[in-house]
């Protein structure tokens, strides 16, 4: 199980109503739904994955994330969970302010990239970071938009967005205390949960 | 060896069901008495929570699965999707397959004598509406004990019948597919219908209907009705990949006058001669108006989400990429309703080049779609959750 999935039931109070953007192979809806009592449904692209979400019985919509999400009311579900792929949005502030139009909450999780490994990787090689988590090429990764662990609170600050919960995870051996003590260096995956002031 | 293909539910029955008591109808006619044929596929299980309900589109019928005989070449209309290890699984499900009233496959239509006439019922049928089939289903349902459907499927004018059901017996269905449909046509749809419906009344043996009392059909109104049908029913591209500009006869050699033909033209003719002789012109009729006339929403404020607001059950709702007659768009208005409605919804575009029949050619992800759905109503039925 990937790390943020696991800690993402932790910020959901049962039977709330989900939207998951990009739901994947609806592994985190399952979850929320055995264990949450939710009442989710999700939006994904990939075929291979609509299908896998079909054999869990999970409800999942064919969409293109990118062709917007004006379709949706405001206010029309408790949380709107995105993880992992905030990156690959083609203005990932503009989903943001979406996932907090019709969410009264939300859930993002991204791939920090001031992680020691991929800041070591450039001073190092001088070469974009390629790892098990982001195994693309600079040429052909769908991960268009990076960013860090500070340059992400800071959009939050000019938004304003009020963080309810943060973590910081490694998916590595690495302590939650150096996760704690200096994030933006040694988390691989930024968790927040969010709402607007 | 068996005389069936593997996946085939095999030899079939069809049985007729006699109702006495008077239907009202939507357009406020009663219809005193009528007959249901129908057919079934696999086994009701003891608590009766394993019945699945087809609902035909504008030229299908009860037959929907299975062989008449070890002669019939050709199995029922949805044999791809209907049998052991197949979508619609009769291991798992009970299956019933019925003819709707209108018809003209044995249920009662414009084919059969009016009890106060004695005479066919020809024209003067009563237009129906795609409530009043869903009201003869369900006395059906009730005549066999199934107080809950598992899940009732249709495609086009069959997921509209599904569709009325999650609205007007929101406790008598768990789940509603609805394929390649759509929650009321388009006017160029309509025009697609009243341009078919104009070659049937235009030919000289149509008689206002009443063909049947002097032993003629209006076999040529009928297949250019079929032929314009089957043009909207394929896609532009399907066409053209399979019969392009082929000759079935003649050449275009300079100096040569042979008449030509075109595989394209051989085809529509052979198809058209083919139903005009299969089908009643009157029930096509009756038929493409009940299309005509659906509008989801109409009795809700023409609002489809209040109208959707009503159904309790789980959605599946499946377009092709190259329907034009039924498009994805249709069934988007559909997914973007229940969404809103805040309906558990399943929803997938299936890339296909058959256009409108796409719904009953065998298909990988269409297949893997639909099996994995009714595999989940399988599992929450063993489960005891339905």
């Amino acid at each position: 199980m990937r790390i943020d999935l696991d800690i993402i039931p932790s910020y959901i109070k049962d039977n709330q109503d989900i939207l998951d953007l990009g739901c994947g192979d609806g592994t985190l809806l399952k979850l929320l739904r055995d264990e949450k009592n939710s009442n989710g449904i999700g939006l994904e692209n990939d075929h291979d994955k609509i299908t896998e979400c079909i054999e869990k019985s999970i409800a999942v919509v064919e969409f293109d994330l990118n062709k917007g999400l004006q379709q949706f009311d405001s206010n029309s579900y408790d949380i709107v969970i995105m993880t992992l792929a905030l990156q690959a949005m083609e203005r990932p502030d503009h989903v943001l302010d979406e996932m907090l139009r019709i969410g009264k909450e939300c859930i993002i999780t991204f791939p920090n990239f001031g992680h020691w490994r991929a800041r070591l990787h450039l001073m190092l090689h001088g070469k974009m970071p390629v790892s098990d988590l982001l195994p693309y090429q600079w040429y052909d990764t769908p991960n268009i938009h990076f960013c860090t662990v500070k340059d992400f609170e800071s959009l939050c600050v000019e938004k304003n967005i009020s963080i309810i919960h943060k973590d910081m995870v490694s998916e590595k051996n690495v302590s939650s205390f150096l996760c704690k003590l200096h994030p933006n260096l040694f988390s691989e995956t930024a968790i927040y949960h969010l709402t607007r002031n | 060896m068996d005389a069936f293909p593997k996946g085939s539910v095999g030899l079939v029955q069809a049985k007729t069901q006699h109702f006495d008591t008077p239907l009202p109808l939507a357009n406020g006619r009663v219809l005193s008495e009528y007959d249901i044929i129908y057919e079934t596929y696999g086994e009701l299980n003891s608590d009766k929570s394993n019945a699945i309900l087809i609902c035909h589109a504008l030229s299908g019928d009860h037959h929907a699965a299975g062989y008449y005989s070890e002669d019939e070449k050709r199995p029922g209309w949805w044999d791809h999707y209907i049998g052991p290890g197949k979508a619609i699984d009769t291991n798992h499900f009970f299956v019933l397959s019925l003819n709707n009233i209108g018809g003209c496959n044995g249920s009662t239509g414009p084919l059969s004598i009016n009890p106060e006439t004695q005479t066919p019922w020809g024209a003067d049928f009563p237009t129906l509406r795609v409530r009043d089939w869903v009201e003869t289903q369900k006395r059906l349902a009730d005549l066999l004990g199934i107080g809950q459907w598992a899940a009732i499927v249709g495609g086009s004018l069959g997921g509209m019948q599904a569709m009325r059901w999650a609205l007007e017996y929101p406790d008598r269905v768990k789940n509603c597919v609805a394929i390649a449909s759509a929650l009321k046509l388009t006017a160029q749809n309509i025009a697609f219908n009243e341009t078919a419906r104009q070659a049937i009344m235009a030919d000289p043996n149509f008689l206002d209907g009443k063909y049947n009392e002097h032993n003629t059909i209006p076999k040529n109104g009928l297949a250019v009705a079929r032929m314009i049908g089957h043009i909207t029913y394929l896609s532009g591209d399907g066409m053209g990949e399979k019969f392009g500009r082929e000759l079935r006869s003649g050449s275009f050699s300079l100096g040569c006058d042979d008449p030509l033909e075109f595989e394209i033209e051989s085809y529509l003719r052979y198809q058209g001669a083919k139903f005009s002789t299969q089908f009643d012109a009157n029930t096509y009729i009756l038929m493409t108006r009940a299309l005509d006339y659906f509008d989801l929403a109409r009795e809700y404020n023409h609002n489809a989400v209040e109208a959707f607001s009503h159904a309790t059950c789980k959605f599946l709702v499946i377009s092709f990429t190259t329907d034009w007659r039924f498009s994805p768009e249709r069934s988007k208005e559909i997914v973007q309703a229940l969404l809103h409605a805040k309906k558990s919804i399943t929803y997938a575009e299936i890339e296909s080049s058959y256009g409108h029949d796409a719904f009953l050619v065998p298909n990988k992800r269409y297949n893997d779609v639909f099996s994995g759905f009714m595999a989940g109503i399988a599992h929450d039925i063993k489960r005891g959750e339905i």
